[in-house]
């Protein structure tokens, strides 16, 4: 029949068109497209403090996202945060003097790991750990710094 | 005031009354939607009138709600000089609320009335005991057709929606505001997450169609079959689904987005 025929190119287009919005929102708005488990190998930082970094926090370097904080945990031995990063595998020459700091995007976006590239031959492999940290610059104690300091130039 | 008692005991007992026919009913049209599954046919005549011809009207929908949250959105977060962050909002506010509860409230409007109505019908005019004489199970024949339809229609249909929502709002935001294009969606891909937000959207939508084409299709399987019946019926349908749409929504969101 002529007109279930018609009816039938109206329903697979529909449908077509439902599943192409779903893969639209799936690569286009959410994330879902960049970083994925297997491209990427991890490394551990410890930081004094961690601040405001989350599980997801993008890991730049020299503004460059080259991965994202996949964990983060508190030592009860050493009272530091261990956060663990994975990198994208495609940057797998880090040296291993590599510096982490955590950064502030903007004076209130949101904090992301910074790592600083140092001079040594041998690369960070998978598993291996950064030395030097540098902790979260927490705002209220860098103005209570800032209030005390000049308090005491007052004197 | 022993009348008035009387009265609420006897509306209380109709209610549950009601309430258990309509599961009942549930629970027959699920019993039937193996039997659909071999005539495909059916099913995919009626993803024809409730899908296909809801298309065009959520699709517009979608458009205008997305360019409003892109115009409001950028008057609002200019006074904090975050124009970047338009995508972010106009894209979570759809994805996570707008796009399924809209398009249920519009799904409910245009295909649960236009299926009561149906049902409702075919049983004032006899029809469905007319297939019952004939040895032809209503339930099967008639009813769990619709409902699978309505249950695979509202997930692609939400899903336009929110995609649609949001490239109107790119058009306003970007086009005509001013907003940076990179930004909008860079910033857009940063915040939502495919899990949290798109996938639990996905599952608001299935609950909200499996509670708009039950509600429709057991109203006008439960109507009075009169014309008055018949449009009380349409006239319930529309309310009860949306009470039940927002009401859903609350807890579903409750659930979902919580800890965060």
């Amino acid at each position: 029949m002529q007109h279930t025929n018609t009816q039938d190119t109206f329903v697979g287009l529909f449908v077509a068109s439902g599943i192409a919005g779903l893969f639209f929102l799936a690569l286009q708005v959410s994330n879902l497209s960049s970083f994925t488990e297997h491209d990427s190998y991890t490394i551990t930082a410890r930081f004094e403090n961690s601040g405001g970094l989350k599980v997801k926090s993008p890991v730049s370097s020299a503004g460059v996202k080259i991965g994202q904080v996949s964990a983060i945990s508190f030592d009860p031995k050493t009272y530091e945060s261990v956060v663990k990063l994975s990198i994208d595998k495609q940057y797998n020459t880090l040296p291993d003097d590599t510096t982490a700091s955590v950064f502030t995007a903007g004076l209130l976006g949101e904090q992301y790991v910074n790592l600083d590239a140092g001079g040594s031959d041998e690369y960070l492999k998978d598993g291996g750990k950064i030395e030097i940290t540098q902790s979260a610059i927490i705002l209220e104690k860098a103005l209570g710094q800032f209030l005390f300091k000049s308090a005491a130039e007052k004197k | 005031m022993i009348e008035f008692l009387q009265q609420l005991g006897k509306n209380t007992r109709t209610g549950f009354t009601k309430l258990g026919r309509g599961t009942f009913f549930l629970l027959q049209i699920i019993s039937g939607i193996l039997s659909v599954l071999l005539r495909p046919r059916l099913l995919l005549n009626q993803m024809y009138s409730v899908g296909v011809l809801s298309f065009l009207i959520i699709t517009i929908s979608g458009l205008f709600v997305g360019m409003v949250l892109g115009l409001q959105g950028y008057y609002i977060l200019s006074d904090f000089g975050a124009e970047e962050t338009l995508g972010v909002m106009v894209a979570a506010s759809l994805v996570r609320e707008l796009g399924p509860v809209v398009s249920a409230l519009l799904f409910a409007g245009r295909a649960g009335s236009a299926l009561t109505a149906e049902i409702g019908l075919m049983k004032a005019t006899e029809q469905l005991s007319g297939m019952e004489m004939m040895a032809v199970d209503p339930i099967k024949r008639i009813i769990s057709p619709r409902f699978l339809a309505g249950l695979l229609s509202m997930p692609l249909l939400t899903a336009l929606f929110s995609a649609v929502g949001i490239i109107g709002g790119q058009m306003v935001g970007s086009g005509l505001l001013g907003v940076d294009e990179g930004a909008y969606w860079s910033q857009m891909q940063a915040k939502l997450d495919f899990q949290d937000d798109i996938i639990n959207g996905v599952i608001k939508s299935l609950v909200f169609g499996f509670v708009a084409s039950w509600i429709a299709l057991f109203e006008g399987y439960d109507a009075i079959p009169t014309s008055e019946g018949v449009s009380r019926a349409t006239t319930r349908t529309v309310v009860n689904s949306a009470f039940s749409i927002l009401g859903l929504d609350f807890i579903l969101t409750a659930l979902m987005f919580g800890d965060n």
